[in-house]
């Protein structure tokens, strides 16, 4: 039981980085219909944020981490509405297929542009936050784990505050239902999406921190597989759906988790990802995303 | 209120229309008819600026509205009611009022208008929190004008109101827009293919086919003129 506490523990806290990434895919998807793959190269970039501003502060602060964080999550604010408005902005109304090569392009050329001025060798992130183990029963609860809980809990109450009780959350709504309505409406899109861009960015950015906190070695390609599967989680939740990205990132976690505390963790992505192959046969449109009928 | 000169406006290559001229009054009803594809559609989407013209100037109280965006031009008091109606679906008749007063910053101005929506299409008031995707064509086309009304227009954009309703509801919707535009007075430029309609409502008429304008004049001796009966009005 206490072995089944612990992995639920671990898998939530694993899973709550890839919520607050696939927010990001999420509302960009929902806003612009196409999947922003340099993304995930937007968290890299945020870690590395994390990395430099570190040195600045006083490491093992609370206070010093909460700046980090805060620093890393605007600076990728900024770099997420620069590689819309300079990027994916000029195509806006081109097929979707060219803005997904353009994404593609991005993330390539952040990920090696990363390898320019970073280098290609791991780095050791630092320990921004005080650490302690906690021993709760027979559960070992580290404080980063807390922290990822806690700041992820907070970042999604706070985006979900913005999207249903600000004007220009409920802007994003509209653009999202249908934009050319929303157009009509009086909603200025190009504010909206660069809106969107950034608070994407900055939950990918807080995500890069507390995935580095939690396995502290970063560097320029790191983003790759916990964008894939942030990605996946968004799918998985019904991607233009914000609470289904949310819940697609704690499934997608807590399973890889479970399986890999099991005997066959060799293939825990592979389990993983057929787990959500499974899922998405039964329901094609994710778990909390639904087919909707226009009237015409 | 309302003055083109020398619109034209194109999709690539295909010319959609070219070169029409036309001015209206503060307080009329003036319509377009015409055929599919006279190009009806596309000089209502340039006004409202969701498309840019090749040539020629939209002036709107003076100022010219072909360099402003869209949400601009619904700043200034000039709001469009699309073809098909583009309600939010997957949102309630509230919300979807809600979103039409999206521009709108005095509560007692947006409680007024939706007063206002409510007394001219009581049937909204009761289906308040219904989604809009499930009210039938008729009541989707009053959200849509209702919406649209949210927003204090001073001048409308009406594409279409008669599309896909039931025929018992075309003449509602027809009185109501008759009633919107007596009672404040609302300016409205109407697109309709239902030009028997549409010229019984308007006090003035413009004829498009394939993208120039070949007729106008009064509603009334438009209705009365034998070549436009026999084209448009089925004899």
């Amino acid at each position: 039981m206490s072995e089944f506490l612990q992995q639920l523990l671990n898998g939530l806290s694993l899973g709550a980085i890839y919520a607050l990434i696939a927010l990001g895919y999420t509302m960009v998807y929902g806003v612009l219909r196409f999947i922003n793959f340099a993304h995930s190269d937007v968290f890299m970039v945020g870690a590395f944020i994390g990395y430099y501003a570190g040195k600045l502060v006083p490491a093992g602060t609370i206070w010093g981490g909460l700046t980090v964080l805060a620093a890393a999550m605007l600076g990728c604010a900024v770099l997420g509405m620069t590689i819309e408005r300079l990027a994916y902005r000029p195509l806006r109304g081109a097929p979707t297929l060219n803005v997904l090569i353009t994404a593609i392009g991005v993330s390539l050329l952040l990920e090696y542009t990363g390898q320019v001025f970073f280098g290609a060798a791991p780095r050791n992130f630092p320990a921004l936050f005080p650490v302690k183990n906690f021993a709760v029963g027979g559960l070992v609860v580290s404080s980063n784990q807390l922290l990822v809980i806690a700041v992820a809990l907070g970042l999604m109450v706070g985006l979900q505050l913005i999207v249903y009780h600000t004007r220009i959350g409920t802007a994003m709504r509209a653009v999202s239902l249908n934009p050319k309505a929303a157009v009509l409406m009086g909603v200025n899109i190009d504010v909206v999406i660069s809106f969107t861009f950034g608070l994407g960015s900055a939950l990918a950015a807080a995500g890069g921190i507390l995935y580095a906190l939690n396995y502290p070695s970063i560097d320029p390609l790191m983003g790759v597989m916990p964008g894939l599967k942030a990605f996946v989680a968004a799918i998985l939740g019904g991607i233009g759906n914000i609470p289904g990205a949310a819940l697609g990132g704690l499934v997608l976690g807590t399973v890889e988790t479970f399986v890999s505390g099991s005997p066959w963790s060799t293939y825990k992505d592979a389990i993983a990802f057929a787990i959500l192959i499974i899922i998405l046969l039964f329901r094609p449109a994710g778990l909390l995303g639904r087919f909707t009928v226009e009237k015409v | 209120m309302l003055k083109v000169t020398d619109l034209s406006v194109s999709y690539g290559a295909i010319s959609a229309v070219s070169g029409i001229s036309f001015t209206i009054e503060q307080g009329s009803i003036v319509t377009l008819i015409g055929g599919n594809g006279a190009g009806k559609t596309t000089t209502l989407r340039t006004i409202s600026g969701l498309l840019r013209p090749r040539a020629g100037r939209i002036e709107f109280l003076g100022e010219d509205l072909t360099r402003l965006a869209p949400h601009q031009i619904v700043a200034r008091g000039l709001c469009h009611v699309p073809e098909g109606r583009m309600i939010f679906s997957n949102l309630t008749v509230d919300e979807n009022l809600t979103m039409g007063a999206y521009l709108q910053t005095d509560p007692a101005r947006i409680a007024r208008n939706r007063d206002y929506v409510f007394s001219v299409f009581p049937r909204l008031q009761e289906r308040i929190r219904q989604m809009a995707g499930t009210l039938s064509g008729g009541e989707q086309q009053m959200l849509a004008i209702s919406r649209a009304l949210m927003g204090s227009p001073k001048f409308l954009l009406l594409d279409e109101p008669s599309l896909g309703i039931a025929p018992r509801l075309i003449s509602t919707i027809f009185e109501k827009i008759v009633e919107i535009n007596r009672d404040h007075g609302i300016t409205i430029l109407l697109v309709e293919q239902n030009a028997n309609l549409a010229l019984e409502v308007s006090r003035h008429a413009y004829v498009l086919e394939t993208g120039r304008i070949v007729m106008q004049g009064e509603s009334r001796q438009l209705r009365a003129d034998p070549q436009l009966r026999a084209t448009y009005l089925g004899g």
